[in-house]
């Protein structure tokens, strides 16, 4: 098994709560997701059987969605915003200055299995741009000194 | 400390200006259950469920004029009032906090710093539509978000507002969080029910309308945040108070999202039919353009409404005034930038995530926003050949009207405007095979 008992666990319990079990696909594929970083097919059988719907239905529908990486990534998977309001505000730079600092291009993981690099669709961090979000968690008003100290912090906490 | 460090005007809210949403953002405890009832809160969802009958709250909303606050501004009452009356199936209630339109981050801050009030009017409308089970679809990205949402439902539940007979009404109501998988096109209501129920995140065709037949086929409203938010106000203060703020069309307060090239992006609540250029250029607002530079253009309400030229700025932010001068008020979400943008780069910016997000179920969204940000970019990166304005013109007019969901005319509409009013700078871009205006924008 990949899935751990506590994601099981919760797995279960949010599914419970719908009228329909297949509308648990999309909770239990980000409760997996943050547990394992990615999705494979192997993660979906085990949602199918967790949650007793269709493999094939599991997978229909996580390809569709842009949220789960569907390859390994590195620990931190690095989300630049490239839309509007971020790149009115530097996003194209910031994506740039991150390629330097880590010796990575976008797209790629580091050498260390550490940061993953890619672009990604709005955030919604408009007011607060440039803006990042790193696994959970949200970085907006972004400068180089932010984001200096921001790696920094992630490699010291590993 | 705030999760999200964005600016809000919360400061000027006052009974007398009729400002209300942002009353409390800027109250750290607020999102706490004990603060938002020492604050009034859940009182309007009491007064509703033991002394009002579903059709007088539906009727109250109607008259109050709110209308739909995610883009396609429908008057929200009205859409109350289209679940079929008598009908034994079950009747559902999602609030659709999937904000994913680009330049827009104002239901984030609603959802985040006042989350009960989010609650508060999801139930009241759940109670007037004869909704059990209601839904908050939250975009998946939004995990702030969906940690407080869950907390509040979470504390409502345990203070008798949300579960079995609240009130000792006799009224039951359900609720469940439910987070997305980063895709725009689920922020579309019958793709939203889709994905909510499992499935790919596709729009259906309509009719049937999801107030007939929506989730699991069963009658269902879908709401933005910031409409269902209004909601508990216009109970408490009424109808009339709430008709009395904004134009006769354009009813109450909205939350504008400001960002892009101003001195203070931040989102500001103001009354309907406040004036763009206020917003942009005053100190208390966006306090003007970044550099003090000469304003080039504006999308007023999101990345799909036809843009604004400096001419054009003179125009208030309402449906009708917006709709006069060939634009939307879409999201409210106001882009701004400043001469030294080049307009193809925006432009590229923009087909590129509707692109990235049309669902790929019409063909006429799916192919020809490809082939727009293909040539598009061509021109960007100076390889456009003559005829290319031309063929985005004609690509454009082939997907406009011509989609199931209006993602197809969302992703064309900017598109049209910026040729109409920029074209010389299209021309030079594929002629001299370069921006006119510089466009590497620094990152501090």
């Amino acid at each position: 098994m990949i899935l751990s008992q506590d994601s099981i666990r919760q797995i279960r319990e949010k599914a419970a709560r719908y009228p329909h079990a297949k509308s648990a696909i999309l909770p239990a594929l980000t409760i997996a997701c943050r547990q394992v970083g990615h999705l494979n097919d192997d993660i979906y059988e085990e949602v199918a059987q967790v949650i007793n719907v269709p493999f094939v239905e599991i997978a229909e529908a996580a390809s569709f969605y842009t949220l789960f990486p569907k390859q390994p990534v590195g620990k931190y998977l690095i989300q630049v915003c490239h839309n509007i309001s971020c790149a009115l505000l530097g996003a194209d730079a910031l994506v740039e200055y991150l390629e330097q600092k880590l010796g990575i291009k976008k797209g790629e993981t580091s050498a260390d299995n550490l940061f993953t690099l890619i672009t990604v669709e709005c955030l919604g961090s408009c007011c607060t741009a440039p803006a990042m979000q790193i696994n959970q968690d949200f970085y907006e008003n972004l400068t180089r000194e932010k984001v200096d100290h921001i790696l920094d912090e992630l490699r010291v906490r590993v | 400390m705030f999760y999200s460090p964005v600016i809000t005007n919360a400061s000027e809210v006052s009974d007398a200006n009729g400002l209300h949403l942002f009353r409390y953002v800027e109250d750290a405890q607020q999102h706490r259950i004990e603060q938002y009832e020492q604050h009034g809160g859940y009182s309007a969802l009491r007064k509703v469920l033991t002394s009002m009958t579903p059709e007088a709250v539906t009727e109250e909303v109607k008259k109050s004029g709110l209308r739909g606050r995610g883009g396609a501004g429908f008057p929200a009452g009205m859409k109350w009032g289209f679940v079929p009356k008598g009908s034994t199936k079950p009747r559902y209630l999602c609030c659709n906090a999937d904000e994913s339109e680009p330049g827009t981050c104002k239901d984030r801050v609603l959802m985040e710093r006042d989350p009960h009030a989010v609650i508060e009017g999801m139930a009241i409308a759940a109670y007037a539509i004869g909704c059990h089970l209601m839904f908050i679809y939250i975009r998946g990205e939004f995990n702030h978000c969906i940690d407080r949402m869950e907390a509040a439902m979470a504390e409502a539940y345990a203070r008798g507002h949300l579960g079995k007979n609240i009130y000792g009404a006799g009224y039951d109501l359900d609720m469940i969080v439910h987070t997305g998988g980063g895709a725009y096109i689920c922020g579309e209501e019958t793709a939203l029910l889709n994905s909510l129920e499992g499935e790919r995140g596709m729009s259906r065709i309509r009719p049937p309308f999801p107030a007939i037949e929506g989730l699991y086929a069963c009658p269902t409203i879908v709401n933005n945040v910031e409409t269902l938010a209004a909601v508990p106000h216009i109970i408490n203060r009424g109808a009339d108070w709430y008709r009395s703020l904004g134009t006769e069309r354009s009813t109450g307060t909205k939350v504008f999202s400001l960002s892009g090239h101003v001195k203070r992006p931040g989102n500001y609540e103001v009354e309907m039919s406040f004036p763009l250029k206020r917003l942009i250029y005053d100190p208390a607002y966006g306090g003007g353009i970044l550099g003090d530079k000469k304003l080039k253009g504006v999308i007023p309400g999101g990345a799909s409404t036809p843009f604004l030229t400096p001419d054009m700025v003179d125009v208030k932010l309402d449906y009708e005034s917006l709709a006069a001068v060939g634009s939307m008020l879409g999201s409210g979400a106001v882009i701004v930038f400043h001469e030294e943008t080049c307009i193809v780069w925006v432009i590229l910016k923009l087909i590129h995530f509707f692109r990235h997000e049309s669902c790929g179920k019409c063909t006429p969204c799916r192919e020809g926003t490809a082939w727009l940000e293909q040539i598009i970019g061509r021109i960007e990166h100076g390889q456009g050949k003559a005829g290319d304005i031309e063929m985005i013109e004609e690509i454009c007019g082939n997907i406009l009207g011509r989609t199931i969901c209006p993602l197809g005319d969302a992703a064309v509409m900017p598109i049209q405007s910026a040729v109409k009013h920029w074209r010389d700078e299209w021309q030079h871009h594929i002629v001299h095979r370069k921006c006119q205006s510089p466009t590497t924008f620094a990152f501090a």
